[in-house]
């Protein structure tokens, strides 16, 4: 199945006090915004220290999704959590940069492992 | 200043309504599968549908609703093809259109980055609007 015809999907994971959340297909407004009000609920549910959001089956991001991302990363932080992108696309990289949304305030890590390790896992 | 011409090459187009956020994952789609159909490369492509995705939520944000029309298009016979894709609006079209351009003009009022983004994502891009009489996008990437 291609990616925009999956349904939109996110899975959250717990790993020790780890939250790991992969995105999958082609993401909607509506499960964005669902996206980082079960995660702050699960940050603080669990006592969560670190999030890590999985982005490697996600093949574009809009204003809209990295607007929900950095909001995520600030919610988590003010709830005491840190927050890891980890496995952007290198093309989605390139328009995000292209269209002005660098999103300087999230930690980023090339793949899951590497943002595991970022949140000392 | 306020208008570039919006000369659509298409002759015929796919025309999508936007009416909700799902419609925006649609338009997405259908832009996709032109661009690959035509061999637009990984990059190109992705700012393309990033580009649609991000007009296409101006239209349902701004105007309440309107639509997309999508073709490919090749004006020099063969030799050279392109994803043209054109958003049409009936909403209050944009009063200040210098500053819609502008980055971040519109960040914290919901439009995303504003035009000037989507417009650096692809290799044509005019528009055309005046106040009350809504605003219409046109957007090309050449494979």
């Amino acid at each position: 199945m291609r990616d925009d015809e999956a349904s939109s999907r996110t899975a959250i994971l717990a790993i020790g006090n780890t939250l790991i959340a992969t995105l999958q297909g082609s993401i909607d407004d509506r499960a964005a915004l669902a996206l980082k009000d079960d995660l702050s609920r699960r940050v603080v549910a669990t006592a969560a220290s670190g999030v890590l959001i999985e982005l490697s089956a996600i093949d574009i991001v809009d204003s809209f999704i990295g607007r929900v991302i950095a909001d995520i990363a600030a919610v988590s932080k003010l709830l005491g959590a840190r927050v890891v992108v980890a496995g952007m696309r290198p093309a989605v990289a390139i328009t995000l940069v292209e269209l002005g949304l660098e999103l300087p305030e999230v930690e980023t890590a090339v793949n899951t492992e590497q943002g595991l390790a970022l949140l000392g896992r | 200043m306020v208008s570039d011409s919006v000369r659509p090459l298409a002759r015929e187009a796919q025309v999508m309504p936007i009416v909700s956020d799902h419609d925006v994952v649609l338009v997405r789609r259908a832009a996709r599968e032109l661009a690959e159909e035509i061999g637009i490369g990984l990059v190109a492509r992705t700012k393309l549908v990033t580009a649609c995705s991000e007009l296409a939520r101006n239209v349902l944000e701004h105007a309440g609703g309107g639509r997309a029309s999508l073709a490919v298009v090749s004006p020099d016979g063969a030799r050279r093809h392109g994803v043209e894709v054109v958003f049409a609006d009936d909403g209050p079209g944009i009063g200040d259109v210098e500053r819609a351009f502008e980055r971040g003009y519109s960040t914290k009022r919901g439009l995303g980055l504003g035009l000037g983004g989507s417009r650096r994502l692809v290799d044509d891009f005019a528009l055309s609007t005046e106040p009350g009489e809504g605003t219409t996008i046109l957007i090309r990437t050449w494979a």
